[in-house]
């Protein structure tokens, strides 16, 4: 296999496994950490694709999603705070009080 | 010997892809959420790894830098804190387990179809010419520098946002 290929195929192969994960799983922090992952997969992309290319403009968008993620988690993370403080518990099923 | 060293960056990037690979599904069965975040930054470093093989070693720093060192350690901090407060102890996945696994394996059969029917090679570059470091920076800050900008509002943005949420929430203890 190609090697561009290859990391074109785990680049969507880790963006995958972090969807299912949110999809999947209960806890909040592991959702967030999933997002992160599939944030990672997209990276690959970008990377292998400026790569390849020998262009500039993949690695500015890997660097602007380094700053979304760093601020993405900034404010998660305290809103994940206050949820715990009100319900005592990381289980996401228990936060449902917004459904119609 | 000389015939392996020759093909040991190749033989390395596949490691780390396959290692990478490995630990982002471990992500996915690991129960407890700091072995989650343990998968999670060891699947970040050989992603690191990767980049630096590809040649591109300052997102390979910044890799490590920024998600290792700043995200990845406010997420165990969080879990730290977090983790023990959590009195729901039940499953470990929710009601979307079966959709998430039909979801997930229509996507592998899509990629292994995508594989073997000969897509077109991915394009590139007129010479072939590496990335550098130089053309790099020259693009970042003449040409993108509205982009650079504009992330430094929404960082702005973001500071000002957690401290709101920090503030709120004394409001609504104290009241």
């Amino acid at each position: 296999m190609d090697k561009v290929m290859m990391l074109q195929v785990l680049a969507a192969s880790l963006f995958a496994l972090g969807l299912t994960g949110v999809i999947i799983r209960r806890n909040v922090l592991v959702m967030l950490m999933c997002m992160e992952l599939m944030l990672n997969g997209v990276n690959l992309s970008l990377a292998t694709f400026a790569h390849t290319m020998g262009s500039a403009v993949g690695a500015v968008l890997v660097f602007l999603i380094f700053v979304v993620a760093a601020a993405e988690i900034a404010i998660a993370i305290p809103i994940v705070l206050l949820l715990v403080r009100r319900k005592r518990t990381l289980d996401i099923e228990s936060y449902s009080d917004l459904k119609g | 010997m000389t015939d392996f060293l020759a093909h040991l960056d190749t033989l390395l990037l596949w490691a780390f892809a396959g290692c990478a690979f490995v630990s982002a599904a471990l992500m996915l069965v690991l129960r407890q959420p700091m072995r989650v975040a343990i998968a999670l930054v060891s699947c970040m470093v050989f992603l690191g790894g990767v980049y630096g093989l590809l040649g591109l070693h300052f997102i390979a720093a910044f890799q490590v830098l920024i998600y290792v060192g700043a995200v990845m350690v406010f997420m165990v901090y969080a879990i730290m804190l977090l983790d023990p407060r959590d009195e729901s102890g039940g499953e470990k996945f929710s009601k979307l387990l079966w959709p998430g696994i039909i979801g997930l394996s229509l996507l592998a059969e899509a990629l292994a179809v995508g594989y073997w029917s000969d897509l077109p090679p991915a394009p590139r570059g007129a010479a072939g010419e590496p990335f550098d470091m130089i053309r790099f920076s020259q693009a970042f800050l003449s040409e993108y520098w509205l982009h650079f900008e504009l992330t430094s509002v929404l960082l702005l943005a973001a500071v000002v946002a957690a401290l709101a949420v920090i503030k709120e929430n004394r409001r609504h203890d104290h009241g």
